[in-house]
């Protein structure tokens, strides 16, 4: 029987299930596993279950490093936007050191980090970075938006011999969804159709995916049947099952948290451009975050960031044209 | 403490044999870009002058230990023992080379032996090597790691954070420091607080809380000995250290950096070209590893000239088939880029 629980309990159970079941997996971070009390520790001791100090550059090499050896780590960085203080080792070190190596080693990381935090967290807390990793061939890029996928996917992404950037909305966290209680594996590389309909297809990831069924739940009131389809993974990006769903609408609505021009939706359109023109009834259109940083005050970060109304709109602008 | 063995003589003749095969493999880098113009691209680094250094701090471990280095990274596959011929085939982008040609040389890894690979970014490697000690502490197995990087790397967060934690969680590693004077061109007491003050380098390890020592790293039996009780005390789960050895890069720190197609080359050291300060230079050569160490084994007894002569014809022999087997090799094809993903 499926139960109900919130995003985030569905990717600790993911750790921790994989943790039992493989004691090469080692999990580590700032800020957690406190104290002698706290679960994770009682359940696989300090050797696996350890804090660090706030060094992301050592944090995310060490894994590289302990991979070199045969552990398989789960990076816990907390948000992408600390990532970024030591980007090197995920761009430049982590996705290149098979590759340069000729394939003689393995990458078993999953560099776990939160994004997205829309809820007044101004400049730099709040951003969308995945267009970044999306430009290290050598990367696995997963951005889960329901409980479900986000439980299979981490346990994707920790048996995978590569590096995974797996990248949980902060604003999802506490959202509930039913997860299957057997062994819930969700394929890297394969998206989901969240929602079938035939008038119109709405791309969309992570949170966007819930504004998505929330939009097209409109439009059914009006008489418009909007299929919802989530990548779910970044890189590698299943273009096809995107391109079979805009084949059987015609029309295309992209919507992405990130800013327009470093968005998965300007790649996706461009994918569509270049392999589905002929099913196209209308340009496609995106629903992107605006050019701007995400700004502090409440009407401001509604107005630069999408929104279900940005995505009726956008629909209806594609039915009209 | 343990009073500290001196090498036997199979120990030294080895790493005279080992010093004398990297110093030989570096010249024949070096020649390639005159005498077969165009096979070496990008950039390559060489190691002559860290021959003491390497060698002795590598006879300092066990087979199943681990090595990382960076991207100035031959002299040590080639004591770990990896073929000459797959190195230079790799240094030339040939499908034969050790990584199929993917990585050149500053990419050059052999896990099989041990190492583990490196970083072409100034002290990114540290962390991966501070994470396969973490990996072995996990494991709870006794091997240690050997770190190497230069004295311009310890100016990078990567250094700090790295030691950091290995001190804080006591893991098995040492970390070798080459101080070999230059920051690529810039001279170290230009860029480095503790060598503007006139203090060894080594001293950032109090920073850190672990043992941090200055070793003379043209003298082999010096870097043994102190690695030797380093990697002792790592293996004890005692906790690292941080060695500093000082030696004199003998080359310049690489080959020039030029768009095609200007021809590549060495150019002379940094101290004659950008210092105009040759009288340095020379001083240096003076007190070179090899020669000095040649010396001492003829001085101890430990080998007459003839088995000297031997060991260096070897070398140049076998380096010689090294750079035929490269040159005969193919190029790789396409399919070679397919390994991308595990």
């Amino acid at each position: 029987m499926p139960r109900e629980r919130a995003y985030i309990e569905a990717i600790n159970e993911a750790i921790v299930e994989e943790m039992q079941r493989d004691p090469s997996v080692v999990f580590y971070g700032q800020n957690i596993a406190l104290t002698d009390e706290d679960p994770m520790v009682k359940a696989f001791g300090r050797q696996r279950v350890r804090v660090t100090p706030i060094s992301e550059t050592a944090e995310m090499g060490m894994a590289v490093g302990a991979a070199l050896v045969g552990l398989r780590p789960v990076v816990e960085l907390l948000m992408t936007d600390f990532m970024l203080v030591g980007l090197d080792q995920v761009l430049n070190e982590a996705a290149r050191m098979r590759f340069k190596s000729g394939g003689q080693v393995a990458m078993p990381i999953v560099f776990k980090a939160g994004y997205g935090f829309a809820a007044g967290w101004s400049v730099q807390h709040t951003n969308c970075w995945y267009s970044l990793f999306l430009g290290a061939p050598g990367l696995k890029v997963v951005a889960p938006s329901t409980a479900a996928d986000a439980k299979g996917l981490m346990k994707a992404a920790i048996r995978d011999d590569n590096p995974v950037v797996y990248l949980h909305h902060y604003l999802l966290t506490l959202v509930p969804g039913e997860v299957p209680d057997d062994d819930h594996v969700v394929p890297i590389g394969l998206a989901d159709v969240k929602r079938a309909g035939d008038d119109v297809t709405i791309v969309a990831t992570g949170w966007m995916v819930q504004h998505a069924l929330t939009a097209a739940q409109q439009l059914a009131g009006e008489g418009i049947q909007a299929e919802v389809v989530d990548p779910r993974t970044l890189a590698p990006l299943d273009t096809a099952t995107i391109l079979r769903s805009v084949e059987k609408t015609g029309r295309v609505v992209l919507v992405d948290q990130a800013p327009r021009h470093a968005s998965v939706a300007a790649l996706i359109a461009a994918e569509i451009a270049e392999a589905g023109f002929r099913a196209l009834k209308a340009p496609p259109r995106l629903v992107t975050a605006l050019d701007y940083p995400v700004p502090y005050s409440k009407p401001l970060e509604e107005h630069v960031l999408p929104s279900v109304e940005k995505i009726v709109q956008a629909v209806r602008g594609v039915l009209a044209a | 403490m343990e009073p500290l063995p001196y090498p036997d003589r199979d120990r030294l003749l080895w790493m005279y044999r080992q010093m004398v095969r990297v110093r030989e493999f570096e010249d024949r880098v070096k020649r390639t870009f005159h005498e077969h113009p165009g096979m070496i691209r990008g950039h390559t680094h060489l190691g002559d002058g860290a021959e003491a250094t390497i060698v002795g701090a590598l006879a300092a471990l066990r087979p199943d230990d681990y090595v990382l280095a960076t991207y100035r990274c031959h002299g040590y596959l080639l004591t770990l023992g990896t073929p000459p011929a797959q190195m230079m085939a790799e240094i030339y982008g040939k499908a034969t080379g050790l990584c199929k040609g993917l990585g050149g040389s500053m990419h050059l890894a052999d896990p099989t032996r041990g190492f583990l690979g490196t970083s072409g970014i100034v002290a990114q490697g540290i962390p991966h090597a501070t994470g396969a000690a973490f990996g072995i502490q996990v494991r709870g197995t006794d091997q240690v790691v050997l770190c190497f990087f230069g004295d311009g790397a310890t100016k990078q967060g990567a250094f700090h954070e790295s030691l950091n934690v290995a001190s804080l969680w006591k893991l098995p590693i040492v970390y070798v420091l080459e101080n070999n004077r230059y920051q690529a061109y810039t001279r170290v007491e230009m860029e480095d607080a503790n060598a503007a003050a006139g203090e060894p380098l080594a001293v950032k390890a109090r920073a850190y809380s672990m043992p941090g020592l200055t070793v003379d790293g043209t003298d082999p039996i010096r870097v043994w000995q102190e690695v030797s009780t380093a990697v002792a005390r790592a293996r004890r789960g005692e906790g690292p250290t941080l060695i500093e050895a000082t030696f004199y890069r003998l080359s310049a720190h690489g080959n020039i950096i030029v768009p095609p197609p200007v021809p590549l080359h060495f150019e002379e050291h940094e101290a004659i070209t950008v210092y105009k300060d040759p009288a340095e230079y020379e001083a240096a050569r003076q007190w070179e590893p090899i020669p000095r160490f040649r010396a001492l084994l003829r001085e101890l007894g430990v080998a007459v000239e003839d088995e000297l002569r031997d060991v260096e014809e070897a070398a140049r022999a076998e380096m010689e088939d090294a750079v035929r087997f490269a040159l005969e090799s193919p190029w790789p094809e396409a399919q070679a880029l397919e390994c991308l993903y595990a």
